[in-house]
């Protein structure tokens, strides 16, 4: 039998933002495939034009209400690398816990409210209240952790109140950080839970090859700043952002879209992955193989798995950093920084990817433009490329209209899409 | 509305409440599910009939509708037109919904093709100034801040189900900020708006060391001036005032006119 079907799925559910998918397959031929971003532009670069540097993490942090600490991390480092100015080593350890449990959150929502209902055939978390009692504990247990840690070290789980230019306005206790540690360790076993969990997903097997960028690890697995790369081997300075994101405009989308050396690039947990597998802890890698991710992994898919393996990294890492900071006296929360006329880039690896902020300013520190690339408006045109082969691959799996329809979603929502974040 | 459980003997209903997003940062909503250790008894008290961001089952038939985000385009105004002909109750989640939020820094540029050529170039685009969603429906209950406090707002939400009366604190933060014992935040030379704010955030950010940026809107009775004369004292310029004053649109007008103001005198 020809495979036919005509979806046309307006508002996406069970992601960040609206985007719409819309695949037309007549006899076994498709005649459309597409994925369209219909979000309504907020023209955050535009807000900052004359406003003074210290707004800009404050505002910017409001682009995104998941990764709020990784945008008001990414503006204060453009910031500070434009006033040329180096963080303490204690500002830079805190800096990274608290983007490691933003990461933690943020894979714990995606993975169990927005990614595994469809893996578990239904339509939200709510079911497996009832179903899956263990499943929905584990993930609260996970979330509430990564959150009260990004209470206490960022003063708010969402919007930070204590992150600042030049460091912190307060420093956490240390009797929590503590027994933050202690439930650090505790969270493994829930973790390995979800490994065993999400082994028993039956993952699409579809490929497309695809060019993957990220931070370049110098033999870690990097979150903030440094070089960038591509799993096609380009490889630049964090200050040349622009030639590594590309950004262009199309009629079907009111978010920019990116590219390098093909037609459309993907960032992300796969992405970092694919490039910094080397970098990984032993448990987190054991468990990337165990779940048969290696790089160069082309399915898209595997996102949801190269998420949960980086749960692992960023808990067995925050076990350490933790350490580092007990055995160390308290230094000052907060450095002074002097103001200089000029430009500068924060490259920051948040949950979905790869995030750029680029600020100028003038001699009183007044902000004179402003860019922010967000890693979803880099994933819209592979995401796009990706549904229109997917629509083909369904075609020769003869798969039915509710299969598409359902496969289509599940593709879109395993790149974890922060759609209002890509329109910003 | 379903009849299931009772408090103290009288039966009370379980209302069919939908979430909603306009333009925002979607951080509203997400902190109804960041309410981890009493996200399900908060579950049981209502049914969730439409909340996209979480689920993929909707229905336009609910009681409660909670918007989240600011209106930036027509077909928003259309969305929030039917929301409000399906809902008995229409919410207002947040600063953008109360007052336009961030998205309305925007608006004070008088000018929204530069806004777009700044973002866009010559790509076309299409925007309308950011305004809160009472400047096209009745709103019957707003949440302040941004983001929303979880704990206010499982509070208020029991309220509305049990029928309670809802009243918002008319005092400022700074009111409770000092009840925390916190170090003023003028004493260590920075700038805060916890004397003209409304209180209910339990001093959020000053606790944090950090001052208010006036998330939640004037308090009734903000005395502007006032503030203005403890900031020239500490020597905090106008400017840095401003900031905060329009970060979120909540004090509208009187920002407004200081604006012209500290340009004026630029
Ligand atoms: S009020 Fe703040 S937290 Fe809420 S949606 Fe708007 S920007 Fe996000
Ligand atoms: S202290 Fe001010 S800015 Fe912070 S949450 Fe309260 S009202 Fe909002």
């Amino acid at each position: 039998m020809k495979v036919n079907c005509n979806i046309d799925i307006k508002h996406l559910t069970r992601v960040e933002g609206h985007g719409s998918i819309q695949i037309r397959i007549e006899d076994g031929k498709v005649r459309k495939a597409n994925w369209e971003v219909v979000e309504t532009p907020r023209f955050f670069e535009a807000m900052l034009v004359g406003k003074h540097y210290e707004n800009a993490p404050y505002i910017c942090g409001r682009i995104c209400g998941i990764c709020s600490i990784g945008h008001t991390l990414a503006s204060i480092r453009a910031i500070e690398n434009g006033f040329e100015f180096t963080p303490s080593e204690q500002t830079g350890k805190l800096r990274i816990l608290l983007k490691h449990m933003e990461t933690l959150q943020s894979h714990i929502l995606h993975l169990y409210f927005l990614a595994a209902p469809d893996f578990l055939g239904v339509g939200s978390v709510l079911p497996l209240v009832d179903t899956h009692p263990e499943v929905v504990q584990a993930a609260l247990r996970l979330k509430l952790l990564a959150n009260d840690m990004c209470d206490e070290v960022g003063g708010r789980r969402l919007h930070p109140t204590r992150t600042v230019v030049g460091g912190f306005t307060m420093l956490p206790d240390k009797y929590q950080l503590k027994n933050f540690q202690q439930r650090l360790k505790d969270s493994l076993a829930d973790l390995t839970a979800s490994a065993d969990l999400f082994a028993t997903f039956v993952i699409p097997v579809f490929q497309r090859e695809t060019e993957f960028v990220s931070l370049k690890g110098e033999g870690d697995y990097p979150f903030i700043g440094g070089r960038l790369v591509s799993t096609d081997g380009v490889i630049k300075e964090e200050h040349e952002y622009r030639a590594m994101s590309n950004e262009y405009m199309a009629d079907w989308s009111t978010s920019k879209l990116s590219r390098l050396s093909r037609k459309s690039l993907a960032v992300g947990a796969l992405a970092r992955l694919n490039n910094n597998f080397n970098g990984l802890g032993p448990p987190a890698r054991e468990i990337s193989e165990k779940l048969g991710l290696t790089p160069v992994n082309h399915n898209p898919f595997m996102n949801n798995v190269a998420q949960l393996v980086e749960c692992v990294q960023v808990v067995m890492q925050s076990i350490e950093i933790i350490d580092t900071l007990l055995d160390t006296p308290w230094q000052e929360p907060k450095q002074r920084l002097e103001v200089k006329e000029g430009i500068g880039v924060g490259a920051v690896e948040v949950p979905r990817g790869i995030l750029y902020h680029c600020l100028e300013f003038d001699k009183e520190g007044r902000i004179k433009k402003a860019d922010c690339v967000i890693p979803t408006s880099q994933n819209h045109a592979n995401i796009h490329h990706d549904i229109e082969d997917l629509a083909e691959w369904c075609v020769e799996q003869g798969k039915n209209d509710k299969e598409i329809e359902l496969i289509a979603e599940m593709l879109v929502r395993a790149y974890d899409p922060c759609i209002s974040c890509s329109v910003h | 509305m379903k009849t299931e459980r009772t408090f103290l003997g009288v039966p009370i209903v379980k209302p069919k409440v939908g979430f909603f997003d306009l333009s925002s940062c979607e951080g509203c909503q997400l902190q109804m599910l960041n309410n981890e250790a009493s996200l399900l008894d908060f579950l049981s008290l209502v049914e969730i009939v439409n909340f996209r961001e979480g689920m993929k089952e909707k229905s336009d038939d609910y009681d409660i509708a909670f918007v989240e985000g600011s209106v930036t385009r027509a077909d928003e105004e259309e969305r929030l037109k039917i929301i409000r002909r399906n809902a008995g109750v229409v919410v207002a989640l947040g600063s953008c919904a109360c007052f336009g939020g961030v998205n309305q820094l925007k608006n004070r540029f008088n000018d929204l093709e530069w806004v777009k050529r700044q973002v866009y170039g010559d790509f076309p685009i299409e925007t309308q100034e950011a305004k809160p969603i009472s400047a096209f429906v009745k709103v019957d209950l707003e949440i302040y801040g941004c983001p929303i406090k979880k704990e206010e707002v499982e509070k208020i939400v029991t309220k509305l189900v049990l029928g309670q009366e809802i009243t918002h604190p008319n005092y400022p933060v700074c009111m409770e900020c000092k009840a925390n014992e916190n170090v003023c935040l003028f004493d260590l030379g920075e700038p805060c708006l916890g004397p003209v704010t409304r209180a209910g955030c339990d001093s959020w950010c000053p606790s944090n060391r950090m001052g208010c940026w006036g998330c939640r809107g004037p308090a009734p009775a903000a005395n502007l001036k006032q503030l203005e004369k403890i900031a020239e004292q500490k020597n905090i310029s106008k400017e840095r005032l401003l900031d905060r004053l329009e970060c979120f649109g909540g004090f509208g007008e009187a920002a407004r006119e200081m604006r012209t103001k500290v340009e004026g005198g630029r």
